[in-house]
């Protein structure tokens, strides 16, 4: 008999299966994802979520015989009254059932559900996310771009005290005290032991000297391999290795004037949400910046970035002043890849455009890597991609992202245009026609 | 070999000593694990006579549980969606509670595999050995399918080939490719298997030989007078162009995929490679679903015998005895059918209460067992005849065999049949004297995989016009097939194929069509 712990095996050997099941149902799971995304609480994105798989799309049929055709025997335990030759008034519900049970006889797999495959997060995201990409990941050298960093790197026999390795030194000392026969400690108390007895009791001169020499013999040795010697010093080595940066912040700009709806702000918040789903499935670590603008601009928490609701003129260049003031203090575009989201209703005051686009044309989209402006509107007005009338904001960027692809605008007006909008934003190769409302 | 029931032991050899207990508490380490193994074997060897392959115990996670369920219990499976699906299905349930996990899976194997989970308590462990390990285990080397049609040692060495080779085509031809050879496998199987042994194929000299025989003995009988004799028209006749091209085609078939596989004539090589696959594990598994009552059967009454042996010797105590009897109750309930949890019958319990029945038949029989049961009634040795049934019987003849009186009274049995040209259903028989046969005969034939099984054959292949296959459903009862997925998989026929493909649903008593079914290749293989 043998005994096999297999614990220690990987688990998730059907993890193969799993991913050919996905693969199998990846409409249907896309198309969950989707709705979800539209449709779900913000928070709860990119939690896993639930897929319902319809039978048909997974179904393995079988030749079966279909039990509501022909007689069908059923045998039944429990039986109380009936004797033979008792009629039993059919069950509602038809076929299939003897005495109201529900006994399918063979074969009756067509009642099969449909039933609720759960999505890992990893897996959620990944059909969430499956075509979106970063624009020009490449201009910004993401791969190129790397710190120092420093990991062991075995040891060395020079270094800072800090990095003594005790253990391994120690061991060299053993190794070395026992090759050249350095005395142990307490072989010479035993031998001083044997002296000092020797010469208390009938001391024999000859065997007394011996002794005597013996000991001394030791000493000088002892003294002479000493316990430690620098040879046996070992320190522990470090070696700097370059690390890829792998950081992003994400700048949220938004209006908070009295013109700024409960609606509009929602709109924006589940657009930065996306990018925040986004981003984190990119970088290691992505910071986040709020800033809300009236007519002066603000570094905010997430609660009063959303919560707030403020009266006054609205000066666009004060947020994109305060985003290039904390850019220069806090986050060098060499180290940070840098994104910016900015919903807006469009209103600016016009004296403000001049300064609002030299801003963004000299400062902030070179920084950028991205930097999308999105306009929300209120949920009756016109569905995305169409315009009316072009708002003053709106007036003052477009020419610079006709010449700059950094650049991206786009019009929302409903919540179920937030993904497509972001998709759109985000999808492949979207840079060239990127202006274009 | 004992032979007393339980409880009353006599004075013998097989009486163990009373001993340390293997195990207090609930924990267990690999120690505990091979005492328990060694206290079983002891029990099951020389006291129930059990044989077996050699043991092999891989202690498992739960998580790992549910990985080998998802792959029908085989430590190492190909790759399909299906496999995924059914894993899913499991996880979900198992996570909101509805479905406990198997505390074991055994596979039909040379050593026998057990897989036990961790989680489980020193006692449940021992349970599970008992089960399993000698149980199962002794069905599988003993019972004649699996010695007829299963390869215990080959079977690791076959999957793990058919693994490698569909990983192969896999990367060879993609994964869709692939993947739509093995669902319309897949859907052919239970058409997969041969039910009945065949005779050995004849090899090319011993064919030779044989032509040469026939020829000899034709011209030893030729007289020339014959050629005299006027023509017979071939009206009602068999055509014997026709009856040849059956011939060699071997049909009729009734194993779909083996014929597919030699016979369909698009199919690449390694398309057929994988019927091929498909088909052996149908095999390998079809006698598993003929003795499910049986095979439990088998396992529930061995363990109770070693666990109540155990108990009697001291070498496990009595929280522990408990323990199991809770978790074995639990297992043989069978509910009635108005209770709300009742889903059909129970193979553990039935298997449980016809195994102690029968022990009970050889050692106190009535006057109703003796007349019943000539045979076997008195014979006092218990296990002989049990060993005896487990070697010989599937379910099917089980029940027809060995389903006694007394048994159906106790399980209240009664036999109701739903003809959907009448009003009402019919309650036919009951557990009474009158009944008792009949009710016996219908019980067996619900076990009866070939009877379950629609019965379905390729019956001709048109070779000079389209090459239209032609099958037969046999309808018995006028049960026809479920039509959408009798589509589904005629869809999946003829793809492999490759051309039209006809069924027709004939009725066995009268001979007439009750209904036809056409399919025809999509471009899916080729």
């Amino acid at each position: 008999m043998h005994i096999i712990d297999r614990r220690l095996n990987p688990g998730g050997k059907s993890l193969a299966n799993r991913q050919r099941f996905l693969r199998r149902v990846r409409d249907v799971a896309q198309r969950a994802v989707r709705e979800a995304a539209r449709e779900k609480d913000i928070k709860n994105l990119g939690k896993d979520g639930n897929v319902t798989v319809p039978v048909d799309g997974v179904r393995e049929p079988k030749f079966s015989r279909n039990p509501s055709t022909g007689v069908q025997d059923h045998i039944l335990p429990g039986n109380k009254t009936y004797i033979e030759g008792d009629l039993i008034e059919r069950p509602p519900g038809g076929s299939g059932g003897g005495g109201g049970s529900g006994e399918a006889g063979d074969g009756g797999q067509d009642s099969e559900d449909s039933f609720r495959f759960v999505l890992t997060r990893e897996e959620f995201l990944e059909l969430f996310l499956e075509d979106l990409e970063l624009p020009d990941l490449a201009k910004r050298r993401l791969a190129v771009v790397e710190t120092e960093a420093l990991r062991r790197a075995g040891y060395t026999v020079t270094g800072s005290p800090a990095n003594l390795a005790l253990g391994r030194t120690l061991r060299n000392s053993l190794s070395r005290r026992i090759a050249l026969k350095r005395p142990k400690a307490a072989e010479m108390e035993a031998l001083e032991e044997e002296i000092r007895a020797l010469e208390e009791s009938q001391p024999d001169a000859v065997i007394l000297d011996e002794l005597k020499a013996e000991l001394e013999r030791l000493r000088t040795r002892s003294q002479r391999i000493p316990y430690v010697d620098p040879i046996d010093l070992r320190y522990r080595r470090f070696e700097p290795y370059p690390r890829p940066v792998a950081q992003a912040v994400m700048f949220c700009l938004m209006d908070v004037s009295g013109s700024m709806t409960e609606h509009m702000k929602d709109l924006a918040k589940r657009f930065y949400i996306l990018l925040h789903i986004f981003l984190t499935r990119r970088y290691k670590h992505v910071e986040i910046v709020f800033i809300r603008h009236t007519d002066h601009a603000k570094e905010v928490d997430e609660e009063t970035f959303f919560g707030s609701r403020e009266t006054g003129g609205t000066l666009v260049s004060s947020a994109l002043v305060e985003m290039k003031r904390i850019i220069a203090e806090r986050y060098s575009p060499e180290d940070w890849n840098i994104y910016a989201a900015q919903a807006s209703d469009g209103d600016n005051v016009s004296s403000d455009g001049a300064t609002s686009q030299e801003l963004l044309r000299s400062s902030i989209l070179p920084a950028c890597q991205y930097f999308a402006y999105l306009e929300v509107g209120d949920e009756g007005g016109p569905r995305a991609g169409f315009v009316e009338h072009r708002t003053t904001l709106w007036r003052t960027y477009e020419p610079v992202s006709k010449t700059n692809s950094v650049l991206a605008m786009r019009k929302v007006n409903h919540r179920r245009d937030i993904y497509p909008v972001f998709r759109e934003l985000f999808a492949r190769k979207a840079g060239q026609e990127a202006a274009s409302p | 070999m004992s032979s007393a029931p339980f409880g009353t032991r006599p004075a013998g050899p097989a009486v163990i000593a009373r001993t340390a207990p293997l195990f207090t508490g609930n924990d267990w380490d690999f120690d505990t694990i091979r005492r328990i193994h060694d206290a079983c074997e002891a029990i099951a060897g020389p006291e129930l006579g059990l044989s077996w392959y050699p043991n092999q115990i891989e202690i498992i996670t739960a998580e790992q549980m549910l990985d080998a369920y998802a792959s029908i219990g085989m430590p190492l499976f190909y790759k399909h969606w299906s496999f995924g699906k059914h894993f899913a299905q499991h996880e979900a349930g198992y996570r909101r509670g509805l479905m406990g996990l198997a505390y074991e899976i055994v596979i039909n194997s040379d050593p026998c595999i057990s897989y036990i989970m961790e989680e489980n308590t020193a006692t449940m462990q021992t349970l599970v050995i008992a089960h399993a390990a000698f149980g199962h285990n002794h069905f599988f080397k003993n019972n004649y399918l699996f010695r007829q049609w299963t390869d215990a040692e080959g079977i690791l060495d076959y999957l793990e080939f058919a693994k490698t080779f569909i990983s192969r085509c896999e990367e060879r031809y993609g994964h869709n490719a692939v993947e739509s050879v093995l669902d319309a496998a897949h859907a052919l199987m239970n058409q997969g298997v041969h039910r009945y042994p065949r005779k050995k194929r004849p090899d090319l000299s011993s064919e030779q030989r044989r032509e040469r025989e026939r020829q000899e003995h034709q011209e030893r009988m030729y007289n020339d007078l014959w050629r005299t004799l006027p023509a017979k028209t071939q009206t009602g006749k068999p055509d014997p162009q026709a009856e040849r091209r059956r011939a060699l085609l071997e049909l009729p078939q009734e194993n779909i995929l083996y014929f597919l596989e030699k016979a369909a004539p698009r199919l690449q090589p390694w398309q057929r490679e994988i019927l091929r696959i498909v088909r052996h594990v149908a095999q390998y598994f079809y006698p598993q679903r003929q003795t499910k009552v049986m095979n439990e059967g088998c396992a529930t009454y061995n363990h109770y015998r070693i666990m109540t042996r155990l108990s009697e010797t001291g070498q496990i105590n009595e929280a522990a005895y408990l323990e199991f009897l809770q978790s074995h109750t639990n297992v043989i309930r069978q509910p009635t059918y108005d209770d709300r949890h009742y889903g059909g019958h129970n193979p553990y319990a039935i298997g449980f209460a016809m195994m102690t029945d029968i022990a009970r038949i050889c050692t106190e029989p009535t006057e109703e067992d003796r007349a019943w049961f000539p045979d076997i009634a008195g014979s006092g040795d218990a296990m002989g005849v049990l060993r005896d049934v487990w070697a010989n019987y599937r379910d099917e003849s089980f029940i027809a065999q060995f389903l006694s009186p007394k048994l159906m009274r106790q399980l209240r049995l009664f036999h109701v049949t739903d003809d959907p040209d009448k009003p009402e259903l019919r309650v036919e028989a009951i557990h009474d004297e009158r009944g008792y046969r009949r009710l016996r005969r219908a019980f067996a034939r619900q076990y009866d995989v070939a009877w379950l099984d629609p019965d379905i054959e390729v019956v001709d292949v048109d070779l000079e016009g389209d090459r239209k296959l032609i099958l037969h459903h046999k309808v018995l009862n006028r049960v026809l097939l479920n039509k959408d997925d009798a589509m589904r998989v005629l869809q999946h026929l003829a793809d492999l194929w490759g051309y039209d493909v006809l069924m027709k649903e004939v009725d066995t008593a009268t001979g007439a069509v009750l209904k036809e079914h056409t399919a025809s290749a999509r471009p899916t293989f080729f």
